[in-house]
């Protein structure tokens, strides 16, 4: 075939792709870049007002609760589920009676949807007769409404998170666990008896690659997965547990502010190319070590 | 210390997964004991299948079920094919242009459809899909991750294979319809069984996209049906969540092996 022919039908193929990633990608992404940069209003054209409207966005109280939301959230729920998924792993990997069983303990929350798990957890965190609130009434403990309460309902959203989410990232460990190699550890074990030390020193190293690809995959996570709220606090009590994607949820299907929702989708892309670069760097750093 | 270790080790892992578990169990619970008896952890309290038949009255459950089977079947369907086409210009037909192409669709690992629903919204209502299973399958359809995947597969596959069978005569769409879809049906799996428990349980974009019914998913549903407006106690509220995950949940416990091996190998690239 001659290469015009191999040219065309490359282009032929690729057409229905770029065609569905122009509208729902490049087209989405270029839209809310121009009205974030123009003031519409019904009757009148679009005027530019620059950067005006990122300088509301940034003053705006609610946004300022959701980004410092978000970055709790994250700071909890990243290290939480990456550490639990490794010592889920680490649990699974051995041979021993029942390590199925186990293994399906940790991995069958992450297939049920973030709906399910969160109607699963109303059960734990129902104000009077909710399971938590009731073992504590057992200590004499008058338990908090954990999810009505400002103090305590990011918290208990970040539990479901973990509760859903460390099960999955133990798979990708146990993969990368299972690669290792027999004669490193059978050499480690010679070398050094103690089992933090071995873990510390050689099992943490080789499973560096994968603590980055999960750890990001986490913090992603973070930013695009708000369906729990939806049933457990929608965002409340006052906003104490809004997150930013909820946040823009809002702000374009309830209250229709299309200008200030292509705002923050923006802000939610420059995080999100943080996170990319931030793996692209570490993960060369991680790979030539 | 090691003696002290190799009882601690199991017990504290034994207790973690009774831990993760519990909340299951509680579902189950909750599911078969009607009324009261679904709060409290009475042995003795009364069993029955009430729960699930209220809740099946309460909401369309069955509907809900068909439109999330046919959401996941056509998307994959398009998935497959989309994906499939665009992976072999990248992995096998040289032409000018081909890196920066390949980096314009990784730009949507990064560019999620979920930050992007705002405008979204309005390309699918330009479309007149709203409220249509349809509207809630395209912004997935030109999956990068597929593209990727498949496009990994279709390198794999060695240049002599491809070399004896255009001795024979096939064009390039027989070759990519005759040996390269065949080889690479492992990926195939892989790729369907991510996507499928990925859309399975996706609600925030198809919550935006529908408005009745007609076209909801079940996760939508359930979250409908979760809200304190509709009234239903735990014991309902469990019985629906247990049908509206069941399918899957069945599925998974079938074929745990082929699902865990699917999300490492599609994850490890």
């Amino acid at each position: 075939m001659r290469p015009r022919h191999t040219t065309a039908l490359a282009w032929l193929l690729l057409l229905p792709a770029l065609v569905l990633l122009s509208a729902f990608t490049y087209w989405p992404m270029a839209a809310s870049l121009w009205r974030s940069l123009h003031m519409e209003a019904p009757g009148v054209p679009p005027t530019f007002v620059g950067g005006e409207q990122l300088a509301a966005l940034v003053d705006d109280p609610v946004f300022r609760q959701a980004l410092r939301n978000n970055l709790w959230y994250a700071a909890v729920t990243v290290p939480l589920s990456v550490g639990l998924a490794l010592g889920m792993a680490l649990w699974v990997n051995g041979k021993f009676a029942g390590r199925g069983l186990m293994r399906l303990a940790f991995f069958t929350p992450t297939i049920l949807p973030m709906v399910a798990a969160a109607n699963v957890w109303l059960f734990f965190y129902a104000p009077d007769i909710g399971l938590l609130n009731r073992a504590l009434a057992a200590f004499g403990v008058a338990g908090p409404n954990w999810l009505g309460d400002t103090a305590t309902a990011l918290p208990a959203v970040m539990v479901v998170t973990v509760w859903k989410e460390a099960g999955f990232f133990m798979i990708f460990y146990l993969a990368a666990l299972q690669s290792l190699s027999p004669d490193q550890l059978d050499a480690a074990r010679l070398e050094a008896p103690s089992r933090w030390f071995r873990f510390r020193h050689v099992v943490w190293p080789l499973v560096a690659p994968t603590t980055l690809f999960v750890a990001v995959n986490a913090l992603i996570n973070a930013v695009k997965l708000v369906d729990h709220l939806f049933v457990l606090t929608r965002g409340g009590p006052s906003n104490a547990s809004t997150l930013l994607l909820y946040h823009l949820y809002e702000a374009a299907f309830k209250f229709h502010d299309t200008g200030y929702a292509a705002t923050l989708t923006l802000v939610l892309l420059a995080l999100l190319a943080a996170c990319s670069a931030g793996q692209f760097f570490l993960s060369r750093r991680i790979h030539y070590r | 210390m090691t003696r002290l270790h190799r009882f601690l080790m199991p017990f504290a892992g034994w207790t973690l997964a009774l831990l993760w578990i519990t909340p299951l169990l509680l579902l189950a619970w909750g599911s078969i004991h009607p009324g009261a008896g679904a709060m409290q952890l009475d042995p003795f309290a009364p069993v029955g299948l009430d729960n699930f038949r209220a809740a099946w009255r309460v909401a369309p459950f069955a509907r809900y079920l068909l439109n999330t089977v046919a959401l996941v079947t056509l998307l994959v369907a398009l998935q497959f094919t989309v994906c499939t086409l665009a992976a072999y210009a990248l992995a096998r037909l040289p032409f000018r242009g081909r890196g920066l192409v390949f980096a314009l669709v990784l730009l949507q690992l990064m560019v999620m459809p979920e930050v992007l629903i705002s405008e979204n919204y309005l390309v699918v209502a330009r479309l007149g899909l709203i409220d249509h299973v349809l509207g809630i399958a395209l912004p997935y359809v030109s999956s990068a991750f597929g593209i990727f995947l498949l496009r990994q597969a279709f390198l794999m596959v060695p240049q002599e294979l491809e070399d004896a069978a255009r001795v024979e005569g096939l064009g390039r769409l027989a070759l990519l319809w005759r040996v390269y879809i065949p080889l690479a049906r492992p990926t195939y799996l892989a790729y369907a069984l991510v996507s499928i428990s990925y859309h399975w349980n996706n609600f925030l974009w198809p919550l935006v996209v529908t408005n009745t019914e007609a076209s909801r998913p079940v996760t939508v549903g359930m979250a409908l049906f979760a809200s304190p407006e509709t009234g239903v106690d735990w014991g309902v509220l469990s019985a629906g969540t247990l049908l509206s995950v069941g399918p899957l949940l069945i599925a998974f416990l079938l074929f745990q092996r082929q699902f865990m091996q699917s999300f490492m190998n599609a994850g490890l690239k």
